[in-house]
């Protein structure tokens, strides 16, 4: 037996840009076990829901994370609704689907440019990001924010779109394809990559099942948890779960490569099948007495929101559950066993969102 | 001394950001704003940068963090604060475990507002920064000389 050693990894880390702290039990070189810390971004906003209204309280609940912003806001959204039963226009809801879409693109190229970093090829990281700019252009063209949008409100969303702007958006999903037709090639087929990604951090189905992971952590090991499957407009937009399964590190990279491409076929379906109406409903009044879950697939896997009114304008709970906060478990499993250098590059293959777990 | 004003290395830090403003940071390295060409290297070791860009309003558990930090980076220094977070605690100043702006911990030099940063006014804050640098730069100097 070697001798036994404690790493400290982060909290302020080059490979990562959040703060999250591990201790890793080392024996020589290989991982024997690995302890997380959180807290380091913890906030509190589930606590705000009390000094903001249930209708502002949605600016709050973007800002849970900076990432998947906008689809925090449709999920916070969706329980508001459900609450006080309030059914919200197909346009709408047609136009959250295109824009939920269009985060998930650009958290995919986001990732995939970490990934690369955290592989040290900096060119592909580059390539990624340079094509995720293209992305925010749209959303800063149509609602002025890059990162948070504020574009989704209780009952509806804030504005409609002009033909012009579908134009551009329609395009834009074009020049992506194009040119993730390239990139994706490199994480598919180069040697480097490959040696790096396969085989290492395998997580058998067991282990997913086991550890409740979800997103393309679990679907890169056969595990169909896609919460899309249960929208029927997401159905009609063309929706079918991707799956991979040899639950390493590049099938986890496929599953989001490929998503990206599914997600670019339902933006352009969307933008052609964009129902007539409008865009919002009015909600006002007090949120009755009682409770309501509500469920969207974030880039990274479920996210589960659940609000509960007393019968004024403020919520008594606004509670979420992030994907990243249910994959932790999955990710020290992960690390176990593992050489030390790989240990940035697994615990980026989760796409740790340290904000949203700790919001 | 004088190369670090031509080519600063800085180091981010996230204090209990919501992201969205580390992101753009990041974002200030992809081809479309490329801060590399100026020189400009994102390091993880405090002990070779020059200037702190700092995200999010500090929380009780990492204030330590950023004390420490801050104190291992070599004189002089610049503290940027990037995002309405980490100027005055933005939308989570009212949040039971947000102690306010980076100021409540360390000395911050510049200030960058807006939710979420832009890339570009993250910039133009490394660039206000760098005149500041450059004046302690040479106050140090006066001080070494009097000595
Ligand atoms: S300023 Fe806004 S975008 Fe930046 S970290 Fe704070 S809430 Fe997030």
């Amino acid at each position: 037996m070697g001798k036994r050693t404690i790493v400290p990894f982060g909290p302020q880390h080059p490979a990562l840009p959040e703060p999250v702290h591990l201790d890793l039990e080392l024996e020589d070189e290989t991982v024997v076990r690995a302890i997380p810390s959180i807290g380091y971004v913890h906030r509190g906003l589930e606590k705000l829901a009390e000094k903001r209204d249930y209708n502002d309280m949605i600016y709050v609940m973007e800002r849970v994370c900076g990432i998947c912003s906008f689809g925090h806001g449709w999920g916070y959204a969706g329980a508001v609704e459900g609450l006080m039963s309030v059914q919200i226009p197909d346009r709408a809801e047609c136009l959250r689907i295109m824009f939920h879409e269009l985060s998930r693109v650009h958290s995919h190229l986001l990732w995939l440019g970490l990934l690369a970093d955290g592989l040290g090829f900096d060119s592909l990281f580059m390539h990624c990001w340079r094509i995720r700019e293209r992305v925010l252009d749209v959303f800063e063209a149509i609602t002025g924010g890059r990162v948070v949008m504020s574009f989704c409100k209780v009952g509806g969303v804030r504005k409609d779109l002009t033909p012009e702007m579908l134009k551009m958006v329609k395009d834009t999903c074009d020049m992506i394809e194009d040119e993730m037709r390239k990139t994706g090639l490199v994480f598919m087929k180069d040697t480097s990559v490959r040696n790096r990604l396969c085989g290492t951090g395998v997580l058998s189905r067991e282990d997913i099942i086991d550890l409740s992971a979800v997103g393309p952590v679990a679907r890169g090991s056969g595990v169909n948890n896609d919460v899309r499957s249960a929208n029927p407009m997401y159905r009609d937009l063309g929706f079918s779960p991707v799956l991979y399964d040899d639950g390493d590190c590049w099938s986890r990279c496929m599953v989001r490569v490929d998503e990206i491409m599914q997600s670019l076929d339902m933006i352009r379906n969307a933008v052609r099948d964009l129902p007539d109406g409008d865009v919002s409903v009015p909600v006002k009044g007090n949120a009755p007495v009682g409770d309501y879950v509500f469920r969207v697939e974030q880039p990274r896997g479920e996210g589960f929101y659940y609000v509960q009114g007393n019968g004024s304008k403020f919520l008594s709970r606004a509670r979420v559950r992030t994907p990243t906060n249910i994959n932790i478990p999955a990710m020290t499993r992960m690390l176990q066993g593992c050489n030390l250098q790989d240990v940035s590059m697994l615990v980026i293959t989760i796409d740790p969102c340290i904000s949203c777990t700790e919001r | 001394m004088s190369g670090t004003t031509k080519s600063p290395w800085i180091m981010h830090y996230d204090a209990s950001s919501c992201n969205g403003c580390d992101i753009e940071v990041l974002a200030c390295l992809t081809p479309v704003y490329d801060v590399e060409r100026f020189g400009v290297i994102n390091t993880g070791d405090p002990k070779q940068a020059d200037i702190f860009l700092i995200t999010g309003a500090v929380n009780d558990q990492n204030k330590e963090v950023v004390k420490q930090l801050y104190d291992q980076m070599p004189e002089p220094k610049v503290v940027v604060a990037v995002g309405i977070c980490a100027c005055s605690g933005g939308i989570f100043r009212d949040c039971y475990n947000i102690i306010g702006g980076v100021d409540k911990i360390i000395p911050v030099d510049v200030y960058v507002p807006g939710c979420a940063a832009r890339p570009e006014a993250i910039i133009d804050g490394v660039v206000k920064g760098l005149d500041v640098l450059e004046k302690k730069r040479l106050k140090l100097r006066e001080k070494e000389g009097k000595k």
